[in-house]
C-alpha cells in the first residue's frame, strides 16, 4: 500500500530524514519509535504533505501513485489520514460543519454523491459511538477549549468519519490519562481492516498495549536504524534508547 | 488648510445649491471654505489621503442629477427574502414611484420639513464633508416614526448611484425616532456603471427615550468610487444603536461613525466587517461619546485585507467625567493576505471618569498556516479552507446581525469574494 524510498526531507536547510525507506501493506500495524527529534513526526508531517517541509530525495508511492506529487487535501481524499500529535483550534468553524465540508469533497473526489443533512447525521451517530463521542462536543468550535483527551477523540472520530486507507497516528497517546487512551485505542482497533494500515509514531511502548503492531521501527537520527516485532517496543521500554543511539553511533564511527 | 484649489474645484457645486435650508447651507458653505479639504497632515485623515485622492481624479465638481430606474432595476437590486418598507433613490433622489409606504411612518423629502434641525446632529465644523454636504445637497429625505412605533420588518434604503466623472452624489438623510420606538434601516447602495464619481453622505438619526435603532449598511460601490459618510446619532436615555457595516469594495471609502450617548442606560454598538481587495482603501472612524453615568458601548471591527488594498481603523471613546459606571469594550481583529496589504489600526481612548470598565485590543496578522492545513489534511481544498477560516473569522461580526435577509445576502457576497462554497 505505501512504499517509502530513500526519502530524505529538510526544513529551512536543515535535514531531517536522511534516507528512509519502509513497506507497509494492507491489514498491518507499524509502529514507529525513536527518541526525541529523531524525525518521526517529521515522517508523519511529510507523509500528509505539510509544506514548511522539503522533500529533497526519494520517493513515496501510495497505492501505486506518486504520493509526493499530491496536494494535502488529495492525499486525504486519496485515503491518507494523519491524526495530529496537536489538534489545530478553530474559533467560530464546528466540527459538524467542518466535517460535513471534508467528508462531502472526499466523496466527490471518490466519485460518490454529496451526503445529505439526515444521512450525514445518521453517520456521525454510529461514529460517534465508537469513540465515545459527545454530540454537544462536535457542535462547538473545532477544539476550541477541548480537553487533551477531548481533541484525540476528535481525531479519531474524524478517522472514523473520512474512512481512510492509510492512518498514521502521531503520537496519540501523548497526554492521555489511561482511560482516554483506552477509547482512543479502541476507536483505532474497530477501524483497522485486513485493506487497510495503521501506522502508529509514538514515544512509548505504552500505547502499543492496545494497538498491537505487527511491526516495529526505530527511527533514529532520520533513518530507520532497527526494525522488529512488537518485542522491540517491549525491549526499549525496558532499555530506553540509548543503547541504540550506541549502537549506531559505534557503526557510524568506525 | 483653506487652498484656492479646494474652492475652486467645489465653486461650481457651491454655486448650484437649492434655495432650501438656506441660512444652514450659508453656515455650512463657510464652515466648509474655512476648513477646506482635509490635508495628509490633518490628524483625522493622517491614512486617509482624501484631498489628493480627490484633486488628482476629480477637478471641478458638479452635482449628479437624478435619473430614471425602471421598476426591474429595483426588483433586481432587492435583496434576496427582504420583505419590509423599500425606499428608493436615484443619486439621493427619492423616488417615491418606486418605493412602498407604511402607515404611521412619514416619509418626506427634507425640502418639505424646513423646520428641520439639520446639522444639530452631525455638526458642520466637525468634518468639513458634513459641511460639503450641508451646504450642497440637493434633495434629502426626512423620515419619521411615531412614539412606541414597533416595525418587526426591516426598512431598505436602497440607494442607487450612476454618475459621470467629477459628478457628486450628496445624499442626505434625516431620521427621527419617537419614543420608545424601534426599527431596523439597511441601507444598501447599487453602482451603476464604472465612472470616478464622489458619494458624500450623511446621516443623521435623533433617538428618542428608550427607541431601540439598527442601522445596517452594506458598501459594495464601483472600484473607482470614492466615498465619504457622516453617520452620526444621538441617544437619549434607555436608547439603544446597533450599527453594522460592511465595506466590500470601491476606491477610497472613509466613514466616520459617531454616536452620543446622551441619557443613561444608553448603549451603542459598533460592528464592521471591511472585506478588501485589489487597491481599494476603506477607513473606518468610530466615535463614542459616553456623556451620562450607566452606559455601554461594544465595538469589534474585523477586517481581511488583500492585494494592495488598505484597511484603516481609529476607534475613539470619550468617557466624560459624569459617565461614571460606563462599559465600554472596543475590539479590531485584521487579517492580512498579501505582502502588499496595509492595516492601520488605533485605538484612542479618552476617560475622565474613574468608575469605570474600559478594555481595547488590536491585532494585525496572517492566516494561520497550521489550520490551513489542518483542514486540508482532512480533504478539504486550499480555497475552501481558507475560506472557511476566514469566514469564521468574518463570523463574529456576521452573527451578530438579526436581520436575516440582510445577513444571508452579506454571507452570500462574502462568500463569493472568497470564491468558497461553504
Amino acid at each position: 500500500m505505501l512504499s517509502i524510498k530513500n526519502l530524505h526531507a529538510s526544513i529551512e536547510g536543515t535535514p531531517i530524514l536522511r534516507g528512509i525507506n519502509l513497506e507497509v501493506n494492507a491489514g498491518e500495524v507499524h509502529a514507529i519509535m525513536g527518541p526525541n527529534g529523531s524525525g518521526k513526526s517529521t515522517l508523519a508531517s511529510v507523509l500528509a504533505g505539510k509544506e514548511e517541509y522539503e522533500v529533497t530525495e526519494g520517493e513515496v508511492l501510495f497505492q501505486g501513485k506518486e504520493l509526493l506529487s499530491l496536494s494535502p487535501e488529495d492525499r486525504a481524499r486519496e485515503g491518507v489520514f494523519l491524526a495530529f500529535q496537536y489538534p489545530i483550534e478553530i474559533p467560530g468553524v464546528s466540527t459538524t460543519n467542518f466535517l460535513r465540508t471534508a467528508l462531502n469533497q472526499v466523496r466527490e473526489y471518490r466519485g460518490l454523491a454529496p451526503l445529505d443533512a439526515v444521512k450525514f447525521l445518521s453517520l456521525m451517530k454510529e461514529k460517534m459511538a465508537l469513540v465515545e463521542i459527545d454530540q454537544k462536543l462536535l457542535s462547538r468550535s473545532l477544539n476550541e477549549g477541548f480537553s487533551g483527551g477531548e481533541k484525540k477523540r476528535n481525531e479519531i472520530f474524524q478517522m472514523a468519519m473520512l474512512e481512510p486507507m492509510l492512518s498514521i497516528l502521531d503520537e496519540t497517546d501523548s497526554g492521555l490519562d489511561i482511560d482516554a487512551l483506552r477509547i482512543v485505542s479502541n476507536g483505532v482497533n474497530k477501524l483497522k481492516s485486513d485493506k487497510t494500515a495503521t501506522i502508529v509514531v509514538t514515544h512509548y511502548q505504552r500505547l502499543l498495549d492496545y494497538i498491537v503492531p505487527d511491526f516495529v521501527h526505530v527511527l533514529y537520527n532520520g533513518r530507520i536504524v532497527k526494525s522488529g516485532t512488537k518485542e522491540l517496543a517491549l525491549e526499549l521500554e525496558e532499555k530506553g534508547y540509548d543503547w541504540i543511539k550506541e549502537e549506531v553511533d559505534a557503526t557510524a564511527t568506525r | 488648510m483653506s487652498t484656492l484649489t479646494t474652492s475652486d474645484s467645489f465653486s461650481t457645486l457651491l454655486a448650484t445649491a437649492p434655495t432650501s435650508f438656506a441660512p444652514l447651507r450659508q453656515l455650512a458653505k463657510e464652515s466648509f471654505l474655512a476648513q477646506g479639504l482635509p490635508s495628509l497632515k490633518a490628524e483625522e485623515y493622517k491614512f486617509t489621503p482624501i484631498a489628493k485622492k480627490l484633486e488628482s481624479t476629480l477637478t471641478n465638481f458638479t452635482p449628479a442629477q437624478p435619473f430614471a430606474l425602471s421598476a426591474e432595476q429595483v426588483g433586481g437590486a432587492i435583496i434576496e427574502g427582504f420583505e419590509g418598507l423599500l425606499l428608493v433613490f436615484a443619486n439621493g433622489y427619492f423616488q417615491p414611484q418606486l418605493s412602498t409606504s407604511l402607515e404611521g411612518i412619514s416619509i418626506t423629502r427634507l425640502s418639505d420639513q424646513p423646520e428641520t434641525q439639520l446639522g444639530s446632529i452631525a455638526k458642520v465644523e466637525k468634518d468639513p464633508f458634513t459641511a460639503l454636504n450641508q451646504a450642497t445637497f440637493f434633495e434629502g429625505i426626512h423620515l419619521s416614526l411615531p412614539k412606541k412605533t414597533q416595525l418587526d420588518q426591516p426598512i431598505l434604503l436602497l440607494q442607487f448611484h450612476q454618475a459621470n466623472v467629477g459628478q457628486v452624489i450628496s445624499p442626505r438623510i434625516w431620521i427621527e425616532a419617537g419614543d420608545f420606538s424601534s426599527a431596523t434601516f439597511i441601507d444598501h447602495s447599487v453602482s451603476l456603471g464604472e465612472q470616478p464619481y464622489f458619494v458624500n453622505k450623511v446621516v443623521e438619526i435623533k433617538g428618542g427615550i428608550n427607541t431601540h435603532l439598527t442601522y445596517l449598511r452594506l458598501q459594495h460601490e464601483g472600484n473607482r468610487v470614492i466615498e465619504v459618510s457622516n453617520l452620526e446619532t444621538d441617544l437619549q436615555k434607555d436608547g439603544q444603536f446597533t450599527s453594522v457595516n460592511i465595506s466590500l469594495s470601491g476606491d477610497l471609502v472613509r466613514n466616520n461613525l459617531t454616536l452620543n450617548l446622551l441619557g443613561s442606560n444608553t448603549v451603542g454598538n459598533m460592528f464592521g466587517v471591511y472585506l478588501l481587495n485589489g487597491k481599494t482603501h476603506v477607513d473606518n472612524h468610530t466615535n463614542v461619546d459616553h456623556t451620562f453615568p450607566h452606559t455601554e458601548s461594544h465595538e469589534l471591527y474585523k477586517g481581511i485585507v488583500a492585494d494592495q488594498s488598505r484597511g484603516v481603523f481609529n476607534g475613539k471613546i470619550f468617557v466624560r467625567q459624569a459617565a461614571q459606571k460606563t462599559n465600554a469594550f472596543q475590539q479590531n481583529n485584521n487579517i492580512l493576505l498579501s505582502d502588499d496589504a496595509i492595516v492601520n489600526t488605533k485605538p484612542q481612548l479618552e476617560i475622565w471618569a474613574d468608575d469605570v470598565k474600559c478594555s481595547h485590543g488590536c491585532t494585525v496578522g496572517q492566516l494561520d498556516e497550521d489550520a490551513l492545513f489542518y483542514l486540508q489534511a482532512r480533504g478539504i481544498d486550499k480555497i475552501n479552507a481558507k475560506g472557511l477560516l476566514l469566514h469564521a473569522f468574518a463570523g463574529e461580526v456576521l452573527d451578530k446581525i438579526e436581520c436575516d435577509s440582510f445577513r444571508n445576502h452579506v454571507v452570500a457576497q462574502i462568500q463569493e469574494r472568497l470564491g468558497s462554497k461553504i
